[in-house]
């Protein structure tokens, strides 16, 4: 118990939310920000194409018109009072990035440059609106370097690779987290009036995927097996165009600059799709669009992927034909040079993995896993809830992906990833700040550093006749496959079934490396733990529920079902036995219509 | 097709010296040198140890040499660099293990030239954005691609022979806000890298430009620096 620190606050995870968490709440609080990684290496980073917020820089837009937008993206799950607050504190919260120096695009006069993404809408004409607040195609990469630089200046204070191996709680309180150092190997324990959480998504549970290998979901399986529950696991978002079987992310700002879907038979099919929208429309329904058209052969060489096509000639063609125009009300048309320009890294992409240069050939591609919209419950201000009643747990707060607002309900709208992190992780930073004013250190427990010891003890002696590798590489294929884009109850059982035996072997892998320094065998068998701890609730909520939405599409069930199921998930697992609860979806001005684009 | 990958092992705990192993194994030629390295650490030795997150060039992790040069481990393709492949950790910080470096001399520099935007004037009346015009924001757009993956600095001849230099990554973070019309605190970062350890160890070798994975032309950057400390101008 040699290595004990002392916090009023502890931030795990320095991502986008980790870091507004920390930046805010270190204002009036003794603050420590933990992370897995060196923070400019968070998963933020890879963020492309834009963070919503209605400025209006551009043509008219509204706050209400990018609630509702969100509202419907999500299928009618969103909570709306949720929806309303984030989407009236973006301008003001993109504003203040820009203020820390964030260099976005600008327009002509001076101001933010705003881009078309999926799903964002005039609400009087139902077209794209400008809305998505830009730095080339890496606005995430940019927010990652400028909160790290403000953090950095008003002296946060960090534990850059560590990795935070469970939650202290007591007397229904949080009391702290213990994490491994990882160039040691050393246990520390962080005794904290108040721990946020802001540890990413999972969906490297997924065998294509656009997340990072950090994305295990480590937050959330830490505080489910602390018998706390987690809500609508069952959505996930596959995003629809990524690299043909590499995963990596083609952002839809690509489409917001003009480019179009092309199957392989040389048609743009997103009209079929949503007639009014067309390629930017949600990611729910261009994913299945995709899927569909590749089941009904019309995918490239009878292949699992479909065309994105930025090629100007293409993009000038498609725009004429929809009647897109410039803000001054000329036609909409782009050369080589601004897709160079607008979207480099795309470029790079395609031109490294594919060897493809999209200003004069097409992309392979297919959907991706790529974003968790379930996860740790939490109210508006950070504040972990436990139950149908949204009791809050005193001292314990989430933001950023590993959170479950709910904001995005059953689908998330591009450009609101970044959006909540920075709304949320700003919330969450000052409630917990203002809450370990008042509040007292709840007193250790005798061995703080126990479980994960005995964690780390059962990895190291094993039977070694199971192989790590083995069951990751399985677990990816079966939950693609099976709890992917299009689901059933025959391959979601298979599934659970699947995972229950790979619990079993993962008792018998043995972490061959006995080392102290780096030990990355054990931190990465350690992660596969956490994915199939998250793999199973995602899987049993998918299967509970019987209905379709968003990004959750039943083949058995292919109707929205309201009537039955408006509703959250709540799932624990309690005695080794998934249980599962409810709780209603707040509705304010919206009520729940058919979604059409 | 079989490649074999020569990689650069040592283990603190057990080992008086680094040695080389060699693991023969079928890869694709659009392989990512990162997934030869998971292979070998799914199946052939679990112990062996290296950093890794996004997987797709922009977190900056997985810098290290492979063949002689610096990249990206998930940016290099085995098309690129061939079927006889040599991974080693990068130069001129210390190796803590296999293909981990100790990053701290990097971020210790970084920190140097106070990499952070500064303005301390009013905000602009309407409560809005500052202003800035697309040229004004396209003078520094190169420079802030850096991810500070360390490529460009450890390829460096200068930061070899001093890790006190702040090295090619500081200074493009340097750059990055002395260029930004917004920024105010230009003289005092020009006066910081006109410093011994600054720009004056730069000797123009264009290892950092050609390490970039990034293409940021840090050299023509680092010149910009230098003109600007000598006529004042930005």
């Amino acid at each position: 118990m040699a290595n004990i620190h002392q916090f009023d606050v502890v931030v795990v995870g320095a991502g986008g939310a980790g870091l507004m968490a920390g930046l805010y709440a270190s204002r009036t609080a003794k603050t420590a920000v933990i992370s897995k990684l060196y923070p400019t290496r968070s998963h933020t980073g890879a963020a492309q194409g834009g963070i919503g917020a209605a400025l209006g820089n551009l043509e008219e837009d509204h706050p209400e018109w990018h609630t509702y937008d969100t509202v419907k993206g999500s299928d009618y799950l969103g909570d709306q009072d949720a929806i309303e607050f984030m989407c009236s504190e973006a301008p003001q919260a993109v504003i203040e990035l820009e203020h820390m120096g964030l260099p976005f695009d600008r327009t002509p006069e001076g101001r933010i440059s705003q881009r078309p993404f999926g799903g964002h809408t005039n609400n009087v004409t139902g077209k794209p609106v400008r809305r998505a607040c830009h730095a080339a195609d890496r606005t995430g990469h940019m927010i990652l370097q400028t909160l790290y630089q403000q953090c950095l200046k008003n002296n946060v204070t960090f534990f850059d690779e560590y990795q935070v191996l469970d939650f202290i709680m007591v007397n229904g309180r949080a009391a702290g987290v213990v994490a491994v150092e990882l160039a040691t190997g050393e246990l520390h324990t962080f005794h904290a009036k108040a721990v946020i959480f802001a540890t990413g998504g999972h969906g490297r549970i997924f065998e294509v995927t656009s997340n990072a290998y950090a994305y295990t979901g480590d937050g959330a399986a830490i505080l489910l097996r602390r018998g706390l529950p987690l809500e609508d696991m069952e959505f996930f978002q596959f995003h629809p165009t990524g690299i043909y079987k590499l995963g990596i992310l083609i952002t839809e700002g690509v489409r917001g600059e003009g480019g179009v879907l092309i199957n392989g038979l040389g048609e743009r099919f997103m009209p079929k799709y949503a007639p009014t929208v067309k390629d930017l429309a949600s990611r729910d329904v261009i994913s299945r669009a995709i899927y569909t058209e590749i089941r009904e052969g019309r995918g490239v060489n009878g292949k699992n992927y479909v065309w994105l096509d930025v090629r100007p000639e293409s993009v000038i063609k498609y725009a004429a034909m929809d009647g897109r125009t410039n803000p001054d009300g000329s036609p909409y048309t782009i050369t080589a040079e601004q897709v160079l320009q607008k979207l480099p890294d795309i470029i790079d992409f395609c031109r490294v993995y594919l060897g493809v240069d999209p200003v004069t050939q097409m992309m392979p591609i297919q959907p991706t896993a790529h974003y968790t919209m379930g996860g740790i419950p939490t109210n508006k201000f950070g504040e972990v809830v436990i139950d149908s009643k949204n009791t809050v747990f005193p001292g314990l707060y989430a933001a950023g992906e590993c959170a479950c607002v709910s904001v995005h309900g059953a689908n998330r709208l591009g450009t609101n990833s970044l959006l909540d992190l920075v709304v949320f992780g700003k919330h969450a930073g000052l409630k917990a700040a203002e809450y370990a004013k008042h509040a007292d250190f709840e007193p250790l427990p005798q061995d703080p550093e126990a479980e994960a010891r005995a964690q780390f003890e059962a990895l190291r002696n094993g039977s070694g006749k199971e192989n790590a590798f083995d069951i990751s590489t399985e677990m990816k294929k079966v939950m693609f496959e099976e709890v992917g884009i299009y689901r059933n109850e025959k391959g979601m059982k298979l599934a659970l079934e699947k995972i229950a035996e790979w619990k079993e072997r993962y008792k018998h892998i043995k972490v061959r490396d006995t080392g102290r320094i780096f030990n990355t065998e054990l931190l990465n068998a350690w992660e596969l733990g956490n994915m199939l701890d998250v793999a199973e609730v995602v899987a049993a909520s998918a299967l509970n529920r019987q209905e379709s939405r968003g990004g959750h599409s039943r083949e058995d069930f292919p109707k929205r079902d309201d009537a039955n199921w408006l509703k959250h998930t709540l799932v624990w697992k309690q005695d080794g036995k998934i249980k599962i609860d409810y709780k209603p979806v707040t509705i304010t001005k919206y009520q729940p219509k058919e979604r059409v684009y | 097709m079989q490649v074999t990958l020569k990689i650069f092992r040592y283990n603190p705990e057990t080992d008086k010296s680094f040695h080389y192993e060699t693991y023969t194994l079928e890869a694709e030629e659009t392989d990512r040198i990162l997934d030869l390295l998971e292979k070998v650490k799914g199946y052939n030795d679990g112990t062996l140890s290296f950093r890794r997150s996004c997987a797709h060039g922009v977190c900056g992790s997985d810098a290290m040499r492979i063949n002689g040069r610096n990249m990206l481990a998930c940016k290099a393709l085995v098309r690129d660099v061939g079927d006889k492949i040599t991974v080693e950790p990068l130069l001129g910080l210390k190796v803590v293990k296999d293909l981990i470096v100790d990053m701290e001399p990097f971020f210790d520099n970084y920190k140097k030239i106070l990499p952070y935007f500064i303005n301390d004037s009013p905000l602009p009346a309407d409560g809005k954005e500052r202003l800035q015009s697309p040229e004004e924001r396209a003078r520094f757009d190169e420079t802030t691609k850096c991810i500070l993956c360390a490529a460009c600095t450890t390829s460096c001849p200068s930061f070899w022979a001093s890790d006190q230099y702040y090295g090619p990554a500081a200074l493009v973070t340097a750059h990055r806000f002395i260029f930004d019309s917004r920024d105010e605190a230009a003289a005092e970062r020009l006066h910081i890298i006109a410093e011994t350890d600054g720009l004056a160890r730069c000797h123009t070798a264009y290892n950092c430009t050609l390490a970039c994975p990034r293409e940021i032309h840090i050299t023509k950057a680092i010149g910009e620096l230098k003109l600007a400390t000598i006529t004042g101008k930005i």
